[in-house]
Parts: structure tokens; sequence; C-alpha cells
């Protein structure tokens, strides 16, 4: 898995919690390290198993706690560049979650040995979407969800959204874009300095 | 006409930065996003080669200049501030009428910044949003890596650091000895090597412990550093033995003066919990000339049989090395180059 998912949760943990807290975490989970670092690889199974203690020790639910960092991956000052770059996918919502189709292969060219999973958009009639992710970590659908809302009130649109469970690795998402323009919306300059 | 303007709607979409110029070089039509970049005035009615300037080819002077600069790509500037660098391209038309379009070029980015463009500022083919993408992806990546790379180069100095350093007395180590040893023999250098070794340090040792003995090797080696030049090294090789490296040496008075310093030095009493720590040293010096080809093995058993007959005459003294110690016979008649120090003391060892 690649470093910055696991700094992400690390990052996450501290930010929200303490790095005391994280500290048991990492102890918890029998790491013999506490830093991850963000531009190295580690091996696939220490992600399930940090965020199994992160639960643990936080005494929250998977879908809560990845919801939870979809939310901060997207809000949190230190990672206004994920916002910044998920906000060139689309000049409204629903250009946006188009353009979730091409975020594993957006992410490649930044990071080529960044491995996303897989995203499907499947649009029913107005407003109305399915998401279905490939979910290898269980609860990346509940941290993409996480992700959607946060992204919903940067452009500003009212959305509902429904985790419909998790089926042979793969989790759906259901999308209801109320109303297109309902808030003012977060401002985004295609220019600035990330 | 109404044929024209059907076709500037659509090159508005296509090409949002194009230009219709006339016959005569007015700017007949400007695309919405071209015209952006100059909200204060409008584009059409002015002259093409009044608004912007062709930088290159330098040649194109006038219209018919630029009426022959076809297929070829134009760099040009806005006349007037801000003089944003653009790329063009120019199409004749069969009525005499020309069509040039723009772009930023790699310019890209400042002039989203200078304009405060958007997405829908661009055709949607245009790669630009794609460019500005992966330009600010790219640098938060690199940001990244470089972060990573500083961090582990400190680790890297750090680990050396601590490779080279003996960390009771933070002195170097035998690795680090070597290693300047190695460089200043295969560079024939001149220098000298002292090996001292301490006096009564196994009684100290012995009889008040171990915290006694680290403590006593720490103040030796704080005072050894002292006592030689800053540009001498001094190494713990061994329990209670330490070899000086003293390069640019260029007479043995030098030597005598630093030797007699730190025996000096050393034989000042310790103090440790309230006990009196004694002790001295036997210094046993080689000094290399330079010029000649060595062995570092040869060079450090000299030190070691120099270091042995000042333990012989009776210790806390300095030996020079030469060819005679080698000769058993004259090991027991006092050497000349043997230079004791300080008052005669009968101690045990």
């Amino acid at each position: 898995m690649h470093g910055l998912i696991n700094r992400s949760i690390q990052n996450y943990v501290c930010d929200s919690y303490g790095p005391s807290c994280w500290a048991e975490a990492t102890q918890r989970a029998g790491l013999e390290f506490t830093e991850f670092e963000a531009m190295l690889s580690y091996a696939d199974d220490l992600t399930p198993r940090m965020l199994d203690a992160v639960c643990e020790v936080l005494e929250r639910s998977r879908p809560e706690v990845m919801e939870d960092i979809g939310t901060y991956l997207v809000s949190h000052p230190t990672y206004e560049a994920v916002r910044r770059l998920l906000r060139f996918g689309g000049v409204n919502f629903s250009d946006f979650l188009h353009s979730l189709d091409d975020l594993p292969d957006r992410a490649k060219l930044a990071l080529a040995d960044l491995d996303l999973p897989n995203i499907e958009l499947r649009e029913h009639d107005e407003g109305r979407f399915s998401l279905i992710c490939d979910a290898p970590v269980a609860g990346y659908g509940h941290l993409l969800m996480g992700v959607l809302r946060v992204m919903a009130d940067d452009y500003g649109a009212l959305v509902l959204l429904d985790h419909m469970g998790r089926n042979d690795g793969v989790e759906t998402l259901t999308i209801k874009v109320v109303e297109a323009d309902y808030s003012a919306g977060r401002s985004f300059d295609l220019g600035a300095r990330a | 006409m109404s044929e024209g303007l059907e076709q500037s709607d659509v090159l508005d979409v296509l090409c949002p930065m194009h230009l219709v110029l006339a016959p005569t070089g007015h700017i007949l039509h400007a695309g919405p996003t071209i015209q952006k970049l100059r909200p204060e005035t409008p584009l059409t009615g002015q002259r093409f080669l009044e608004a912007f300037v062709v930088k290159r080819p330098r040649t194109i002077r006038s219209m018919d200049d630029l009426r022959r600069a076809t297929d070829i790509k134009l760099h040009l500037e806005f006349h007037d501030a801000p003089r944003t660098a653009l790329k063009g391209v120019l199409v004749p038309k069969p009525d005499g009428r020309m069509i040039v379009n723009l772009s930023f070029g790699i310019s890209i980015l400042d002039g989203v910044r200078d304009y405060s463009l958007t997405n829908a500022d661009f055709a949607a083919t245009d790669l630009a949003i794609e460019m500005l993408y992966l330009m600010e992806a790219k640098s938060a990546a690199m940001e990244a890596s470089r972060r990573l790379n500083l961090r582990l180069q400190g680790a890297k100095i750090a680990a050396e650091e601590q490779a080279f350093t003996d960390t009771l007395t933070g002195l170097k180590n035998r690795r680090a000895l070597n290693t300047v040893l190695e460089r200043l023999v295969a560079a024939r250098k001149a220098f000298a090597v002292m090996h001292i070794d301490l006096d009564y340090f196994k009684a100290v040792n012995d009889t008040l412990g171990h915290a006694a003995g680290d403590h006593v090797l720490q103040v030796v080696a704080r005072a050894m550093v002292e006592e030689t030049r800053r540009t001498d090294m001094v190494a713990r090789v061994g329990g209670d033995e330490f070899t000086v490296v003293l390069p640019d040496v260029d007479s043995d008075e030098i030597l005598r003066r630093i030797g007699r310093r730190i025996i000096n030095r050393l034989e000042e009493p310790i103090l440790f919990e309230g006990q009196t720590c004694a002790i001295s040293a036997s210094i046993g010096t080689v000094w290399i000339q330079g010029g000649e080809r060595l062995s570092l093995e040869g060079i450090l058993a000299d030190a070691d049989l120099a270091l042995y007959a000042s333990k012989h005459a009776g210790r806390a003294c300095q030996t020079f090395y030469t060819p005679a110690l080698r000769d058993p016979t004259a090991a027991d008649a006092p050497a000349a180059s043997v230079a004791p120090v300080g008052p005669a003391r009968s101690r045990d060892s």
C-alpha cells in the first residue's frame, strides 16, 4: 500500500485525537515504528491492521472512522491540495461526479505507484447516481462518502448520500442531487498557489 | 455576413481565444476568452499589429509579412501591460480575411492567475485544465519527495556520524581512524601518529568500579581533545587505548610538546564521587615525513613498538619510533628518544 494512504490515516488520528492516540494504535497494531513516510511503500496488510487498531482505540466503528477520514482528507488545511485537485474535475457537482471515473488515472499521473481503487459512476435519471467502487480495504465506500459530502458543500450542492452495503469486495453508494445550486459553495481559483 | 457570424459562434466554442482579422489588419471579432484578457478595451476595431507585438519570427513588420506567415508558430505578446506572452497560428481565408488562434503555451499558469480564468474559459477539448492539474499535482508530489529526501539525508548523516563515533567518549572510533589514516597514507602526506595507553587505569576500574572508569575515560577524552590542535584527530581504539593523528607536523618539537601536555594533563587527579582517581599515560609516536610509500599496518606496528618502549622505560613518557627499537639487543638500553615527563614517580601499576 502506498505510504500516502497510511500517512493520511496517521495524520487524521494525530490531528483529530492527538499523537498519543496514534502511538497507542500503532502499538496495538504491532508496528515497530510510529511514523509512516508518505513517499514510501508498505505491505498491504498493514493498512487494515492499522484501521482495526484505530477503531479499537477510538472506540468507533469502521464505517464511522472511514467516513471521518474522507471528510478530513478534503476539509483539513493540510490537505488543501487534495480538495483543489478534485475541484479540477468539474465545474459543478454533477460534472465532478463524472470525473470520479478518471480519479485513479489522474492520481497515477501525479504518483505513478499510487493505485486507487476503481470507481464507476452510473447515472439513473436527472440527479440520481450510483457510485460503485472496488474496496480492497473494507469501508472505502464510507471514505468516499465523507469526501463527497464535503465536495458537495464545496460546490454548494444539496445532496443526499446512502451507503448500500458491501458485496464481494465492492461497495455501492447512491447519490441524489436535490439542488445543484443550493448555496454559494467555496471559491475555487484555477491558478492559485496550492 | 450572417454566415460569417455563424462561423464566429462556432469558433467562440472551439477556439475561445481566436481573432478574425480584416484584410486591412483590423480586428473584426475577438473570441470571449481573448477579450477577457483586456476587459477595459474592446479588441474589435483595433489594428492587430498595434494590439499585439510579434516577437518571432522577427521579420514580421507589416500585414503583408503576416499574411505570408501561415502555418508557422507565431510568438506574440500584448503591446500594453500586462504583456502576457501568447502563441498563435494564422490561417488566411479565401475572402482575404484571416483567423488567428491564440493560446498561453507554457505561460498558462501566469495567464490563469493574472486574468482569473475558469474552466469555462477554455474549450472543453483544451488540455489547459489537465495541464494545470498536472502542474499542481506534480509540485505537491515533488515537495513531499523533497521533504522525504531531506529526512533521509539527515538520517544518513546521523548514521554515518554514529558509525565513526565512540559512544562513551564522543571521540572518533577505530573505523574513523583507519579511514583517515588510509587517506593520509595513500596521499603520501607527512603526519604523525601517537598511540596513547593509560597507566594505572586498570587499578581505577578494579578498586572504584566501572562507573568511575567510564568517568575517567570521558575526562581523559576531553583533555586529549583540548591538549591537541584543532586539525588533530583523537580516536579511542580500545578500552584505555587512544590514537591521535596529527597532520602537518614540521618538527618533532611540536610532537614532544603535545605529548608532554597530554601526560601532564592526565596526571591531574580526577574526582569521582568524592574519590580521587590518579592515572598517567604512556605514548609511542611515529613521525612520517611524507613522500614515502608506507603501509597502514606498518605505521601502527611502529607506534606500538614505541609505546612498549615507553612502558618499558617506566611509563608516563613519550617514545619516538626509530628503527633501533627493532633491535632486541638495544631494547633494554634507555633509548635517547624516550622523553620522561614530570617528576620521577614511584608507583605500582
